[in-house]
């Protein structure tokens, strides 16, 4: 499979696409934009923001946990406790009727202390460091087939479950009187946002996943009319933006991930400049 | 609906409703009698319960007591099903989310960011042409006048014909026009479709306008009657003077 794909890729007319690892970069974009763009939409339309980014830090103490119980494997020690630290704090944002946002904050610095302090007692650290600006170019095919097997979930969750998640966010009350299961959506829903962010964050790195989730869909947000367009126009930015800075990334040595956040930060000023003439 | 459409004889018993949130007891020793085909608006100052007496109905919080849906002729309970109209949304100004996507969130199983469901889309047609909104379908909910807004959340909430509908607050946001249009179809709903109406209230000149029956609540029912008796109560005036 894998070298089918490189054989079809290597055909393409562009020369970046000679070497491996920007075979492996490439393929990483193209299944990775779409579901940032489509889970960003309802990440800005729950004002969840504060909530991904959370997420993204709470990575680094599912490493050192992991660490500690042995597992080799940092992808699903990061994966198991973003899903666990997830659910917690859908729970207790359930329970508490003060900011969310106080709450995550709170769940958040303890995730970050606890790894920090974790990874500097073993002294490994360093080795782990990369995790805050992630490389791209050091994808491999196993993480591939990770991201690949997410890329596969969103889409049927997003199919079956996507009107659900959508009145919940319209309003609670409404949803339960027509007979949604309110905690089972919403829980699945993080549990699915901890996923994708942890699949991801190795080569994103912590400090910019979440721009990769929230601008793409924001800047759909200024000019799309209804939800079909609203997807549509997610998915062209953040594909665009992904594509785009790879290559220019390539070209004159720019670190790919800040290139992706950059032109789709610029996009995104671009639509707000749009926003008036196309609503009005 | 069918032979169930305008017979009377079912009514909705909630009975020694008490909600306790942590320490807080919310409401305690509440029981309602709710006859089809009437208004019943709850009224009593902040925070007295209203809002969670009608999140004990939905099922939304912890409740003790019962709540039973019977029909008097043949008494037998029945499955209830409640509509509900929530006080506010969820909106900002020009979002993404048409009338369409806002309906057939709450109705169809066709992903909306996928396609339209075309046949979900004659329902909802249908649906909102009961309110006279139809032409709205298209149109982004964060573009909607208080009033558009509020029928199209009746249309929703009664979309599955229920046998109670709920509705928190529904005026608030709304001018004088939108008010008696409101009630209008509020009266046929009742009358039309047998429905049993719950309603919270601030605005004392409506609830005596339009209230078949008024419920004074502070934590538990302090006076319940027609308008005429609950206003002229010395437990009324405790409470509003």
């Amino acid at each position: 499979m894998q070298e089918l794909i490189n054989n079809f890729l290597g055909v393409l007319p562009f020369e970046f696409l000679n070497y491996t690892f920007m075979k492996n970069a490439f393929i990483a974009i193209l299944l990775a934009t779409p579901i940032f763009a489509i889970l960003g939409t309802m990440i800005v339309n729950n004002k969840m923001a504060f909530f991904s980014d959370s997420l993204g830090h709470s990575a680094i103490c599912g490493i050192a946990i992991g660490t500690l119980f042995g597992i080799t494997d940092t992808n699903i020690s990061m994966i198991l406790f973003a899903c666990l630290f997830a659910i917690a704090l859908n729970m207790v944002k359930h329970k508490v009727a003060y900011g969310a946002d106080t709450i995550i904050s709170v769940f958040s610095s303890i995730a970050i202390a606890i790894g920090l302090a974790i990874l500097t007692a073993q002294g490994s650290f360093n080795q782990y460091s990369n995790i805050l600006v992630g490389d791209i170019l050091s994808i491999n095919w196993h993480e591939i087939v990770y991201l690949f097997i997410t890329f596969v979930i969103v889409f049927v969750v997003w199919y079956y479950m996507f009107n659900k998640i959508h009145a919940i966010s319209i309003n609670t009350s409404l949803a339960k009187s027509k007979k949604i299961n309110i905690m089972l959506v919403d829980d699945v829903f993080v549990i699915l946002i901890a996923v994708v962010v942890m699949v991801s964050i190795r080569w994103v790195g912590i400090l910019l996943i979440n721009s990769l989730l929230i601008l793409p869909a924001a800047s759909s947000r200024n000019i799309a009319k209804n939800m079909r367009q609203y997807h549509l126009i997610a998915v062209a930015i953040s594909m665009f933006s992904g594509l785009t800075g790879l290559i220019i990334s390539y070209y004159h040595n720019i670190p790919t991930g800040p290139m992706i956040v950059i032109i789709a930060g610029i996009i995104y000023f671009i639509t707000f400049g749009l926003k008036d003439k196309i609503k009005e | 609906m069918g032979k169930e459409v305008a017979c009377g004889f079912h009514c909705i018993k909630a009975k020694n409703i008490g909600v306790t949130i942590g320490q807080d007891e919310i409401l305690k020793n509440v029981n309602l009698h709710i006859h089809c085909k009437e208004l019943t608006v709850i009224i009593g100052r902040n925070g007295a319960g209203k809002t969670t007496l009608l999140k004990a109905l939905l099922g939304e919080v912890k409740h003790t007591g019962s709540i039973e849906f019977v029909d008097t002729k043949e008494h037998i309970a029945r499955k209830l099903r409640i509509g509900y109209v929530p006080q506010s949304i969820n909106v900002e100004k020009h979002m993404p989310t048409t009338v369409y996507d806002l309906f057939a969130s709450y109705i169809s199983n066709t992903p909306i960011w996928l396609k339209k469901d075309k046949k979900a889309e004659t329902k909802i047609k249908s649906s909102l042409r009961n309110f006279g909104v139809e032409s709205l379908i298209d149109k982004s909910i964060g573009d909607l006048s208080g009033g558009e807004m509020q029928r199209v959340l009746l249309a929703i909430s009664t979309y599955n014909e229920p046998n109670l509908l709920i509705l928190d607050e529904p005026i608030s946001g709304i001018d004088k026009n939108g008010i008696a249009v409101f009630f209008e179809y509020i009266n046929k709903l009742k009358k039309e479709h047998d429905m049993s109406i719950i309603l919270v209230s601030h605005d004392l000149d409506l609830v005596e306008k339009y209230a078949d029956r008024v419920i004074l609540l502070d934590k538990t029912i302090l006076k319940e009657g027609t308008p005429v008796d609950v206003f002229s109560s010395t437990e009324f005036k405790r409470v509003f003077e």
